[in-house]
C-alpha cells in the first residue's frame, strides 16, 4: 500500500495515498505502517484525508498499527472523511484515538 | 451477479453495487449499503469458505422506492449455531494491548441494515439484508 511519511517538528505524518483500507488492503496497510514507523518521532499522525472507505478489517488494521508502534509512542488520526468518521463513531473507536480535523500545515521552525 | 469470494472480487462487487444503486435511487444511503454488504461479503470470504478454495457468492439486489434488498448466497460453512450473530459491539475501553482488532463486522451489519434474515438450507447460506430510506421528494 502506498504510504508517504514526513517528519515535521516532533511529529511523523503518515499519509495514506489510497481510497480504501478494506479487507483487500488491511495486511498491506499494517506491513507498510510497520515499515514507515520503524524509526522517527514518537508521535505519529495518520493522515486519512484521501481515504473514503474503511471496513472492519481496515479498522482492525489501524488498531493493530497503533499497537505495533509500541507502548511509548502515540498514533493519532487526522482528516477523516465523513464516511470514515462514521465508522469510528459507530464502533466507539473515536474514543480510543485522538482525532484531528486536519493535518496542521508545517509551522515555522523554532 | 456471481463472483468468487476473494477480497479483490468483493471490492469489485461493491463498486458495481454502489454504481448500480447510485444510478437508480436518489437519496439511497450508499455508504451504509456498501459497508453493510462489505461486512457480509468479508464474512463469507473469511469464514464461510475458510480452509477451502474460495467458492462462489451470488448477489441479488432488488430495489423498490425507499428500500433495497440484497440477497447473498454461498455454499460455505454455516454460521455458528445456524443463526446470525446478535452483533454486540466489542468493548473499546480495555488497555491498548487488548483493544479489539476484529469482531466489528456483525455489529456494523446489525447497525447499518434495517433488516437481517439468515437461512441455511440445502447446504446454502442465504443472507438477506434490507436497507430503507425516506423516498426522494417525500
Amino acid at each position: 500500500m502506498d504510504l508517504s511519511s514526513t517528519a515535521q517538528n516532533d511529529h511523523l505524518i503518515v499519509t495514506v495515498n489510497a481510497p480504501r483500507i478494506d479487507a483487500a488492503a488491511a495486511i498491506q496497510f499494517k506491513d507498510a505502517m510497520r515499515r514507515v514507523t520503524a524509526e522517527g518521532p514518537d508521535h505519529v499522525i495518520l493522515d486519512l484525508g484521501q481515504v473514503d472507505f474503511v471496513d472492519s478489517s481496515g479498522l482492525g488494521a489501524i488498531v493493530a498499527a497503533m499497537k505495533q508502534i509500541g507502548p511509548d509512542r502515540r498514533l493519532d488520526l487526522a482528516a477523516l472523511r465523513p464516511e470514515v468518521d462514521k465508522v469510528f463513531r459507530l464502533t466507539r473507536m473515536d474514543s480510543v484515538f485522538v482525532i484531528h480535523d486536519r493535518v496542521e500545515p508545517a509551522g515555522p521552525a523554532d | 451477479m456471481v463472483s468468487p469470494a476473494t477480497d479483490l472480487a468483493v471490492r469489485a462487487m461493491l463498486a458495481d453495487l454502489r454504481r448500480w444503486l447510485a444510478a437508480r435511487a436518489d437519496g439511497a444511503p450508499l455508504h451504509s449499503v456498501e459497508l453493510g454488504v462489505a461486512e457480509a461479503l468479508n464474512n463469507i470470504t473469511e469464514h464461510a469458505y475458510a480452509g477451502q478454495a474460495p467458492g462462489p457468492v451470488h448477489l441479488l439486489a432488488v430495489l423498490r422506492p425507499g428500500r433495497l434488498k440484497v440477497r447473498l448466497q454461498d455454499h460455505g460453512a454455516p454460521l455458528p449455531g445456524r443463526v446470525a450473530p446478535s452483533g454486540e459491539r466489542p468493548p473499546t475501553d480495555p488497555a491498548r494491548d487488548t483493544l479489539p482488532e476484529g469482531g466489528f463486522g456483525w455489529f456494523l451489519i446489525r447497525d447499518l441494515a434495517n433488516g437481517v434474515d439468515y437461512r441455511r438450507a440445502g447446504g446454502v447460506n442465504r443472507l438477506m439484508l434490507t436497507f430503507c430510506w425516506p423516498p426522494a421528494g417525500g
